[in-house]
């Protein structure tokens, strides 16, 4: 089937639009879908959660996935594609790389464009005190055998108890 | 089973008075915005006292908050596990977050006002949600921005500035939002047209669950539509969105009522009045079996067969007649043979005086 825009390309999407008159199919090619703003990968069906996290496996050479670490909550990509959760907000940054791509597929972007934030300063913050923050870092360096993470976070809780 | 539902504002279930638009065909609206507190592992990885200190920090954060300061806090994780399964089937917290086949996760707890409920320790530290009667996108989104944006100056949210709002699963990251409409679409069930209302709502990139969200199978021609993705668009792009495919399937299931109505209509009729037949005289009704034939007579309803009764009345039925309600009703635990008798009776005794 050729698409409806310029009748040469083979239809890769289908695209359904609304407007007040109700609704109409309009039957795609990749480019003329891409000058409409459309990307395939919003239009087509999400993958499930095991698709999403098989696509992760794929991604990471199993050698690899433990070779990055979270410095905040000692997450490693293995336990993201074990779980398909990452760890803390943290992840983020130590998976910056695959976490985009993966952002792409599954949502057809990756630059959010909601609601813009900035946290409260921190003198208005009803905040945990860091040093309860290197408590639960240090207990979980442990709980994972990371024994010099556990040891740098041990010393750096003393410096700010003392 | 020691927890008093009286506790809770509204019942939990303001929703239920079936006030909103499209009500008959439309039970309720819900969206809920996911959040993570700066400075703890997500819920799923926190330790015990992480979860525990994340949930005290929030609690001083409510008491000052002007729109969920009169909410009332309950510690799911102190109820037992009837308790917990009553909440879940109020539509207050999630299968996740009530844990009914495993331990519950220290910490969690949820929040509930009127109007909301606010997950805490669920997947991601804060689940706020907001539900209303109808189809009432804005509403819904109105109520849970408002306490995201008080809650959020008290507390620090993890955002980035590329992704966005940060959660625990990367297919909830940016807005956070996931709008929800439950709907009731016994007419395009029938007709066998559902399959390509709801394929279709996926090739449009919106996605279906059953009447418990997220994993739950479609009970009594309950679907609940939702946006699936949170990245790249606005908010008010994502409610708009979804507000026009509704809209849409809302007129495909009037129009498949009206053929049903047309082309076998003494046969529909004769269904319905079977199927209210059944729950007026019943002596015993499984769940399932309560379900599918309240669906036939709230559509008979919507037909204006059955003119003297409310949809409030089905809307009550719906949520009374599940098994935790039904032995917090006798205050009990009833075992399953007992409980279709209850509900039978229940269902009978509600039903009573109309219909005439």
């Amino acid at each position: 089937m050729l698409c409806d825009v310029c009748n040469e390309n083979d239809v890769v999407i289908t695209l359904t639009e609304i407007d007040g008159d109700g609704v109409r199919q309009v039957r795609l090619c990749e480019r003329c879908a891409a000058e409409r703003g459309v990307q395939a990968a919003v239009v087509a069906p999400k993958p499930d959660l095991g698709t999403f996290v098989h696509s992760v496996h794929q991604q990471v050479n199993p050698l690899q996935g433990d070779a990055v670490r979270c410095t905040f909550c000692d997450a490693t990509l293995r336990d993201f594609r074990q779980t398909g959760r990452l760890g803390c907000a943290h992840c983020y940054d130590a998976f910056e790389n695959g976490l985009r791509d993966l952002l792409r597929r599954v949502h057809g972007n990756s630059k959010h464009m909601g609601r813009l934030y900035d946290p409260p300063l921190d003198d208005q913050t009803l905040a945990t005190s860091s040093a309860d923050q290197l408590r639960d870092r240090m207990q979980r360096a442990i709980a994972m055998e990371q024994f010099e993470l556990a040891a740098t976070l041990r010393d750096q809780l003393k410096a700010i108890e003392s | 089973m020691m927890f008093d539902l009286g506790r809770l504002p509204e019942g939990g279930v303001g929703w239920m008075d079936a006030s909103g638009e499209h009500s008959d065909i439309v039970l309720s609206t819900r969206v809920r915005l996911a959040r993570n507190v700066d400075g703890y592992a997500f819920a799923t990885r926190a330790r015990d006292g992480e979860r525990l200190r994340m949930l005290s920090q929030l609690r001083e954060a409510i008491v000052i908050s002007p729109t969920v300061r009169d909410g009332v806090t309950v510690r799911v994780d102190e109820l037992d596990h009837d308790d917990r399964q009553l909440l879940h089937e109020r539509h207050v917290v999630s299968k996740e977050l009530t844990s009914l086949e495993g331990e519950v996760r220290s910490g969690a707890a949820v929040h509930v006002g009127t109007g909301y409920a606010i997950m805490v320790n669920e997947e991601d530290h804060l689940r706020i949600q907001s539900i209303s009667a109808g189809l009432n996108l804005e509403h819904s989104f109105e109520t849970a921005a408002k306490i995201d944006e008080e809650l959020g100056q008290k507390v620090p949210f993890s955002y980035h500035r590329e992704f966005g709002f940060l959660t625990a699963c990367p297919t909830n990251v940016g807005t956070g939002l996931r709008a929800s409409v439950l709907i009731h679409l016994p007419a395009l069930v029938a007709t066998k047209e559902i399959g390509r209302v709801l394929a279709g709502l996926q090739q449009v990139g919106l996605t279906y669950r059953g009447l418990y969200g997220e994993g739950s199978e479609v009970i009594g021609n309950f679907f609940q539509i939702s946006n699936q993705t949170t990245l790249g668009r606005s908010e008010k792009e994502l409610l708009e969105y979804l507000d026009g495919v509704v809209r849409h399937v809302i007129d495909k299931e009037i129009e498949a009522r009206r053929v049903l109505l047309r082309d076998a209509g003494y046969i529909i009729e004769d269904k319905l009045w079977r199927a209210y037949g059944t729950l007026r005289y019943a002596r015993s009704l499984t769940f399932d079996e309560a379900m599918n034939f309240l669906s036939g007579v709230r559509l008979a309803v919507g037909l204006k067969l059955i003119d003297n009764l409310r949809v409030y009345t089905l809307n009550k039925l719906l949520i009374f007649s599940q098994s935790a309600h039904l032995s917090h009703s006798v205050g009990r635990m009833l075992a399953e043979s007992e409980a279709n008798v209850v509900r039978a009776a229940f269902v009978r005794e509600t039903l009573d005086g109309t219909g005439q």
